[in-house]
């Protein structure tokens, strides 16, 4: 009996040992291996700072997004567009004091009196960075590129979509011949490439211009290293027409955490961090050598109401909620949204109070309602418009409907923006006191649901350009789907008359105070509608050390913001401070850091040692 | 019985020594008959997951192309152009004939928003994951089985309950909170700690090369592993500790303990191989989530592998690339969870007969 128990108990007891005896030697020897570079490594980085005062200063950007691609034919995260801002010139730029067009690789332009043809003088001091002169020949050869092949087009070829032919009858002449006349062509954010580089790339859907670097432009700053969620690299464009901009290197370091950007702001380790939440804004405020910059933003924040979605050849989809296609429903709704009280508590005060569609930042194009037009908070009168438009409220105080039903809606809700619930319950509680119910909707992708019509209001929010074409074209007949069945590059399925009459006129208008006028004239025809109800202006809360960046320019100039800019202004323009020549933005240790690793490092191996030594003494007495 | 037996056993003893190379090999086609199914399986398994790949992720709400172009200025011709770029104007059972085709080569397919190719993109991310979750699996596995014993061993005593709770309060921190906390104290320092590890990423990418570079990895790598063993080594401690608590009744401990072994060798030789099978399914388990990594630290320390990949691929959806990843999560589970089985045997000769 005995004998049976232990022959398999045996090799049974020796085999797991050993490999439980492997199993620790090896934790073991990945805690020292862990533990003692880890310590020895804290000297590396105050290493890398002392080179770093021969380097130069550098400035780092703390980034989230990642690059979806470095070829600006591909590229389409505001991530890489902007970088690409800095590494290749556009033809025209826009003023950092207030967004009008200025001169950039193009110093002057006209159009025929036909309006068909534009002919752009191209810039005689601008060299790529390889020593090749830049000419009218490349951006031709850009444009022609994005029209014959579809795949150099997935980026920017809304730009190109009405061009005719692109020619350049001297390096120095661009002419643009258009299909038919079209009011953007002084806001062609499309990035020139050289041609004697891009001409020998074979599948523009499969080139991704992350091979080799230097990558070969002529913006201010030459991209000169990238890894993948990691970190971009870029050195200043020596030659560059405009000036030198002053720091020795710009870096965008990835931070996929907010709060962990934040850490790495206060400590040093990066110089300006983008897209703060209120508390971080807060809590940075008090910080020494911080800056906390709250400007004004490009998005509007909004409500949009279904009007029924359809499709150009006329079939209707969705299951939008009939009564929303009452006029006197969607008054009485907006006017129970206290925007104020939203500016305030949910956005905390870093937030603008929606008027029109297009932020006041760009004044030029900025429109707001006045007098009887507006509709300003005022719950009674909401409740009476509901009254005088036949929607009554039964015994239990809820809505009916034509129907004869209670009035109960649904709004979409980005799961992914907090703001969105906050307003959500807002909305609850307001419209519950003129007795219409509301169901918030939060989901991780709201993209399904809306093409496919099936919601009755949503949260929507675009970022405007200076030039608002892209963002008025949104709300035209014909940006509809074709058939239900496709997607359309609509925003909210509107479709109005008055409204697509006005976009046409004001896309063929080359005079800018005229075309301004339509465009104001489309803004308040679309808040008569009331199928888009603009209920803030989010603010850009971002912060910087001043440490680091001595100054730097805004836009608009006044009080704007510094990341996403139209243009290359900050980067461009940042001086560095005094102090921080040297610093390099390294994590450098100090070396009581050294020391204390070290000596972590010296426990953890010690106790490994003792360890193992008392293994074996146990194995030892085991033997005697 | 004794006597019954006795005749047998000491034939036994006989034709054991004789006959050394006779039983291992009849222990040997067990062994491979045992193998070969598991081998079989991890097969047909990893065969369903290619499938279902497919068709899992098609399920997921939301078009890709809107998705990847919102608020960007795009056109109608140019969404039609990226549904033909990524195939999805194709109907549905042709686009799994050419997943499926291009899948038996090898090939992931590309990936929509980075534009390359999906095995690329994995295999750009996949060291830095290995890298990170294997060193912290491999810690945290061999902490808590260690802690666990020790638990086990005097359990009721103040060191057990101190364990125990203390892995307990770890294991049910937020792994994102933890690593904030440890960023704040010391990637920046607070008070008289200095901030002795950087704030995020995995390199200071200022140009290292050689040993230099990979101190500089090392040095990134001490936060998130400490956060991912803090928060993990419960599991393993737990598991070990209840195990050889099941192991500690057994009549073979008090023989052992007659035959005048000393206690830590009772332990060490004859309750702690014993109760190793369950906690060494746990650790096989914890390396076939190696791959997968850990979305919520990597996304605090900033660390380039393939748990933000994921997430950022499922956003969109990206289709081909989630479904990329999922065929190499599941076949990492796949292939953890045949090593288990093919070592089971081998720990305890029970299994596989």
């Amino acid at each position: 009996m005995v004998m049976v128990t232990k022959v398999p108990a045996r090799p049974r007891s020796g085999r797991p040992r050993r490999a439980a005896r492997l199993l620790l030697a090896a934790g073991l020897t990945t805690a020292s291996l862990t533990a003692l570079p880890a310590a020895t490594a804290t000297a590396a980085p105050a290493a890398a700072a002392e080179d770093g005062k021969s380097g130069g200063t550098t400035l780092t950007v703390a980034v989230s997004q990642s690059i979806d691609s470095l070829s600006p034919f591909l590229a389409q995260k505001l991530t890489s567009t902007s970088i690409h801002r800095l590494a290749y010139e556009y033809l025209t730029n826009y003023d950092p004091k207030d967004a009008r067009t200025v001169p950039a690789f193009a110093t002057e332009w006209s159009s025929s009196a036909d309006k068909l043809t534009w002919t752009y003088r191209i810039r005689e001091d601008s060299t790529w960075s390889d020593g090749k002169p830049a000419t009218a020949e490349d951006a031709a050869w850009t444009f022609n590129k994005m029209m014959t092949d579809p795949n150099a087009a997935t980026a920017n070829g809304s730009f190109t979509a009405n061009f005719a032919e692109v020619t350049a009858p001297d390096a120095r002449t661009l002419v643009i011949r258009l299909k038919k006349p079209q009011a953007t062509m002084t806001a062609l954010d499309v990035p020139i490439v050289p041609k004697h580089v891009w001409e020998k790339v074979g599948d523009f859907s499969k080139f991704n211009n992350d091979r080799q670097f230097p990558i070969v432009g002529n913006g201010p700053f030459v991209i000169t290293d990238f890894k993948v969620d990691q970190y971009i690299k870029l050195k200043p464009n020596k030659t560059f027409w405009r000036g030198a901009p002053k720091f020795d290197e710009l870096v965008f370091k990835y931070y996929k955490d907010g709060d962990a950007a934040v850490a790495a702001l206060q400590k040093g380790e990066v110089s300006f961090v983008p897209n703060l939440t209120p508390a971080q804004a807060a809590a940075l405020k008090t910080q020494k050598d911080i800056k906390v910059n709250d400007a004004p933003g490009r998005r509007f924040y909004a409500l949009a109401t279904n009007p029924g979605a359809r499709a150009k050849d006329g079939r209707t989809f969705g299951n939008g909620h009939p009564a929303l296609l009452d006029p006197a429903v969607r008054k009485a709704l907006f006017l129970a949204v206290d925007r104020a009280t939203l500016v305030d508590k949910v956005f905390q005060g870093h937030a603008v109070e929606g008027e029109g569609y297009l932020p006041p930042r760009f004044g030029s194009y900025f429109w707001k309602p006045e007098g009887a037009q507006r509709r300003g908070y005022d719950p009674a009168a909401a409740a009476k418009t509901l009254d005088d438009a036949g929607y009554r409220k039964n015994g239990d105080g809820k809505r009916l409907g034509k129907d004869g039903r209670p009035l109960n809606f649904r709004i979409l809700c980005h799961a992914t923006d907090p703001n969105d619930k906050a307003v959500g319950k807002y909305l609850q509680e307001w419209w519950g006191e003129l007795g219409i119910g509301l169901t918030v909707e939060c989901l991780d992708s709201v993209s399904d649901p809306w093409v496919k019509g099936d919601y009755d209001l949503a949260f929507d929010g675009w970022s405007v350009n200076p030039d608002p074409d892209y963002v008025l074209s949104i709300h035209t007949c014909g940006t509809l789907p074709a058939t239900p069945k496709d997607t359309g590059a609509t925003d909210n399925f509107i479709c109005d008359e008055e409204f697509d009459s006005l976009y046409a006129r004001q896309a063929v208008e080359y005079d800018t105070a005229k075309r301004a006028d339509l465009v104001k004239r489309m803004q308040s025809r679309l808040y008569d509608t009331g199928y888009m109800n603009v209920m803030a202006y989010p603010n850009a809360l971002e912060a910087y050390r001043t440490d680091r960046i001595a100054s730097i320019t805004t836009m608009p100039e006044a009080a704007g913001n510094l990341w996403g800019q139209d243009g290359y202004w900050s980067w461009w323009s940042a001086v560095p401070a005094a102090s921080a020549a040297g610093s390099g933005d390294g994590s450098g240790s100090s070396a009581a850091g050294v020391a204390i690793g070290v000596g972590a490092a010296v426990v953890v191996v010690a106790g490994g040692l003792l360890l193992l030594r008392t293994r074996r003494r146990a194995t030892a007495d085991d033997r005697e | 019985m004794t006597t019954a037996s006795t005749p047998a056993d000491v034939a036994r003893a006989e034709k054991a020594p004789a006959t050394d190379g006779a039983p291992r090999t009849g222990v040997g086609t067990g062994y491979l008959r045992h193998a070969a199914g598991k081998l079989g399986g991890a097969l047909v398994s990893l065969f369903a997951v290619l499938v279902t790949s497919f068709f899992l992720f098609r399920i997921l709400p939301g078009d890709p192309v809107k998705a990847m172009t919102h608020g960007i200025p795009t056109s109608a011709e140019q969404l039609a152009t990226l549904r033909r770029q990524f195939g999805l104007d194709l109907p549905l059972w042709q686009q799994f004939a050419d997943y499926c085709a291009k899948a038996l080569g090898g090939d992931l397919g590309t990936s929509f928003q980075f534009r390359a190719p999906v095995g690329e993109l994995i295999a750009a991310k996949l060291p830095a994951t290995l890298l990170l979750t294997g060193v912290a699996v491999v810690l945290y596995s061999a902490l808590g089985l260690w802690l666990g014993t020790r638990s086990a061993w005097r359990h009721g005593g103040r060191g057990d309950r101190l364990n125990t709770g203390l892995a307990l309060t770890l294991w049910s921190v937020p792994s994102f909170w933890l690593g904030l906390l440890l960023i704040i104290v010391f990637s920046v320092g607070v008070g008289p700690v200095p901030g002795l590890f950087p704030t995020g990423g995995m390199e200071s990418g200022t140009g290292e090369t050689g040993f230099a570079y990979v101190l500089d990895v090392a040095h990134h790598l001490v936060l998130p592993v400490v956060t991912l063993v803090a928060v993990g080594y419960a599991q393993t401690l737990l598991v070990m500790r209840s195990s050889l608590l099941d192991e500690m009744g057994g009549d073979y401990l008090t023989t052992a303990r007659a035959k005048g072994l000393k206690d830590d060798e009772v332990r060490r030789r004859h309750a702690v191989p014993n109760a190793l099978l369950p906690t060494v399914t746990m650790v096989f388990i914890n390396l076939g989530h190696v791959a997968a990594g850990s979305i919520l630290v990597e996304t605090v320390f900033s660390w380039p592998g393939l748990g933000g990949l994921f997430y950022q691929a499922l956003s969109v959806p990206d289709l081909p690339l989630v479904q990329g990843l999922f065929v190499v999560f599941a076949g990492a589970m796949i292939l953890m969870n045949l090593i288990a089985d093919l070592l089971y045997p081998l720990l305890d000769p029970r299994v596989g007969r």
